[in-house]
């Protein structure tokens, strides 16, 4: 059966939400889309149509609700969690048994994903979930309310695209795939959401964005989402006579968002109230962290207020006398959001890093540093490059740049929707653009901030199938793996490794690579660890290159790899000689596969489970 | 509150408005009182689309009334009290608060009752015109969306003053509830452990 929909999915970390395009209807750049109202509990035994579905699921006790409380359109036989606006306001009150941020744990190098390990702070009784399993759970949600919407258009038959932040690592992409398999969904793409940004700015253009862009320009995506920030650099490139655009760089990651912005507010406006003899406990917390984002908004939204009052209700019924009145002002929004996140630093500004403490950390790596415009000139510095090789940008890129100079900016995300913070960014860049003498950059206008993830997923899949504008770019690292030197050992020193390229950049989907010369020897029916390394600017290495050197910036070091060679028809013990493979699938992840000489095939694991003593 | 006692002040006729819209909702002796009299408060202008009781001629022969299911009434109320605090607030006694105090929780109940109009309802006015305009109505006119008041004598078409605009629901959005769902339970009980 053939599609009749192309359907986008934003896998958020606070937020999912379902997009799709009637392809019986599109014909060329001329898209008819819409956004799926999502049925979920608002309530016990209360279902609401929302256009998005929280990215949180609920583990209640057993005697917590009544029987058939839990009841959605559609069955619900077997499950005893909840997904969605219920689990959101739930979990407030009873966080022990809130999962949050699966989605960031997923990314998460330091745990195993595959574990039950959320929420990370409940009690022994809580029957925990691992991260992968809180993901599927969100994606199937999304499904059955479009099986339920549409039964004349059954999901598993219709073109699917789920996004993921550009910065996810080959383990999380693999694993956000897997999640979408275990949710049954047949054949789902992966897309960076950057890109969905792009593509949805582009579909809600009508064909205009082709005025709005030129070849040569050079797109630099702001994405700060609730939980995480996300930078790409997009080139438009003119071949055979059309604009293409070519997506050459993609930042780190970065755990840091909207959410926080929030969360800092309240606590600076709870240390107010502190110092006026008020303590609020956990739920008044919550709904001053809920008051304050509807100050932020108001301020950042109305540049002539100066104040805006916030009221904690009070919890008991006595809602006069028990209700705490603040108020928020304007120089503790510009001190906190714009000059905290968004401070009008110079271009040569690097987040600060601490080390760590010692002990293993077991909550999620938040970034360190707050102050967005920061990472922002930290990964412009490191990109400073990323164009030279390009057709038709020599001329633009000097050895004296310190930085690459984005010639537009496009923004997405709901903390733009404040024109203050996206001019106080625009302002930032274009002052690093004066000192290096170079043209100021330009907004792209006309974003939807909220879907136009999910929107550019959607519009994505109907590009798949040839009907508009497609984003070029292929993988966004390089990989590697650790090679020990053939060096005489000498105590007290490891022995020194070498990097050798198992996969180069750019590795368009579809194509496989063979690791030339290079054997590797595998212990039948043993695991074998493999040191990996990405890197986001090493952009010439070829596949079997051999790096004895390389800057700290160079390359990252990512969760080990291990492949084990199953021991059926061997005897355990033996050596078998095979070669590697790496493929770019269709499917927007990276493999790696072992060959044996009898052309046997085997894949690499990405997502190790991590002993203790890491 | 400064107002003398003869003669309630806004935030108690407020409080008073509200009291007596859930009285008579809820209570059917109650509005029949109100029905009867004519003395009792008249319901406070509310968003929901719960019919308040008309008050039905006194006639020997009754029309047969429509019998209404409290289910979607006893809904509403349930999204007031959680987004906006409605039946907190009107339980409270305001005499012992000062103003500044109901202020502040106003803000709650304002924001909480816009959001559930916004999130459940699309009202639209009845009539487009500015208030303060004059209106021609024909013959024939809806005579249940327009009401006539001051010198209502002769013959359509009438001409007059728009003195306000009318609010039409123009959609619902309620909840869909599960079978075993209990709607009477407005705000469960809250017990911390």
């Amino acid at each position: 059966m053939s599609a009749r929909y192309a359907i986008g999915i934003d896998l958020g970390t606070t937020h999912s939400a379902l997009s799709y395009v009637d392809l019986e209807a599109s014909d060329g750049e001329k898209t008819a889309h819409g956004v799926l109202p999502i049925p979920q509990l608002s309530a016990p035994g209360t279902v609401e149509d929302l256009p998005l579905l929280p990215s949180f699921l609920y583990l209640p006790h057993p005697d917590e609700l009544a029987p058939g409380e839990l009841a959605l359109p559609w069955s619900t036989e077997g499950e005893t969690a909840v997904a969605g606006e219920m689990a959101r306001s739930r979990g407030a009150t009873t966080p022990i048994r809130l999962v949050s941020s699966a989605k960031s744990w997923l990314c998460h190098p330091g745990v195993d994903r595959r574990a039950a390990i959320l929420p990370s702070d409940a009690p022994e009784e809580v029957a925990r979930v691992s991260p992968l399993e809180a993901s599927t759970r969100y994606l199937q949600h999304l499904r059955r309310a479009w099986d339920h919407a549409h039964p004349e258009a059954p999901f598993d038959q219709q073109q699917v695209t789920v996004t993921i932040p550009a910065s996810f690592d080959p383990g999380a992409r693999e694993l956000t795939a897997e999640a979408a398999r275990n949710a049954g969904y047949a054949s789902a793409t992966l897309l960076e959401e950057p890109q969905a940004a792009l593509y949805s700015w582009i579909q809600g253009s009508n064909g205009a964005w082709r005025k709005q862009v030129k070849a040569g320009d050079i797109v630099l995506v702001v994405d700060v989402g609730g939980g995480t920030s996300d930078f790409s650099l997009i080139a438009i490139l003119e071949v055979d006579g059309k604009l293409e655009p070519h997506r050459v760089a993609v930042g780190d990651h970065i755990l840091l968002g909207g959410d926080n912005m929030d969360l800092a507010l309240a606590h600076l406006v709870a240390r107010k109230l502190a110092a006026n003899g008020t303590q609020l406990d956990a739920w008044q917390m919550r709904a001053l962290t809920y008051g304050c984002r509807g100050a932020k908004e108001h301020l950042l939204a109305d540049p002539n207020a100066t104040t805006w009052p916030i009221v904690v209700p009070s919890r008991g019924s006595k809602l006069i006398g028990g209700s705490i009145r603040t108020e928020l002002t304007r120089e503790e929004v510009t001190a906190f959001i714009t000059d905290g996140f968004f401070p009008r630093v110079e271009a040569g500004a690097r987040p600060a890093t601490r080390t760590r403490a010692g002990l293993t950390q077991l909550g999620l790596p938040y970034a360190q540093d707050a102050a967005i415009t920061k990472h922002l000139s930290a990964f412009l510095a490191r990109q400073a490059g990323a164009t030279a090789e390009l057709e038709g940008f020599a001329g633009r890129v000097s050895a004296e740049h310190s930085f690459l100079h984005p010639s537009a900016v496009l923004f997405n995300g709901g903390v733009f929707k404040s024109s203050i913070l996206s001019q106080r960014v625009m302002d930032t860049i274009n002052d690093w653009l004066y000192m290096e003498g170079a043209e100021p950059a330009r907004m792209l206008e006309g974003a939807d901030l909220d879907l136009a993830v999910a929107r550019g997923a959607a519009y994505y899949s109907y590009a798949r199938r040839g009907g508009g504008v497609r984003i070029r770019g292929g993988t966004a690292r390089s990989y590697y793996v650790g090679v020990e030197s053939s060096m005489p050992a000498i105590p007290g020193m490891e022995p020194p490794i070498q990097a050798l390229c198992v996969a180069p950049f750019g590795m368009e989907e579809g194509s496989e690579l063979e690791l030339p010369g290079q054997e590797f020897g595998l212990v039948v029916g043993e695991p074998v660890h493999f040191r990996f390394f990405g890197s986001t600017t090493r952009r010439q290495d070829q596949i079997g290159d051999v790096l004895d050197f390389w800057g700290p910036d160079e390359l990252q070091e990512m969760n080990e790899i291990q492949a084990t060679l199953p021991a059926e028809g061997r005897t355990p013990g033996d050596v078998v000689q095979v070669k590697l493979h790496a493929l770019a699938t269709e499917a927007g992840t990276l493999e790696l596969a072992a060959l044996s000489p009898e052309g046997q095939r085997w894949n690499v694991e990405f997502d190790v489970r991590n002993t203790a003593s890491q | 509150m400064t107002t003398p006692t003869q003669l309630p002040g806004f935030w108690s006729r407020l409080s008073l408005a509200f009291s007596a819209f859930f009285k008579a909702a809820g209570d059917a002796e109650f509005a029949a009182r109100v029905r009867d009299d004519q003395v009792g408060p008249v319901a406070a202008p509310a968003p929901a689309p719960v019919p308040t009781p008309a008050p039905a001629p006194v006639a020997p022969a009754p029309t047969p009334l429509r019998v209404n299911t409290p289910e979607s009434a006893l809904q509403l109320l349930t999204l007031l009290q959680r987004e906006a605090r409605l039946i907190d607030f009107a339980n409270e006694n305001l005499a012992s608060y000062a103003d500044a105090d109901i202020g502040a929780a106003a803000r709650v109940v304002h924001e909480g009752c816009a959001r559930v109009l916004k999130e459940h309802f699309t009202i639209a006015p009845v009539r487009t015109e500015a208030e303060g305009a004059r209106v021609t109505l024909e013959e024939g006119f809806d005579a249940a969306s327009v009401r006539l008041t001051g010198n209502v004598v002769g013959k359509a078409p009438f001409k007059g003053t728009l003195s306000h605009r009318g609010w039409r629901a123009t959609d619902v959005r309620l909840p869909q509830l599960a079978k075993e769902h209990d709607a009477s339970v407005i705000a469960p009980a809250e017990v911390e452990l």
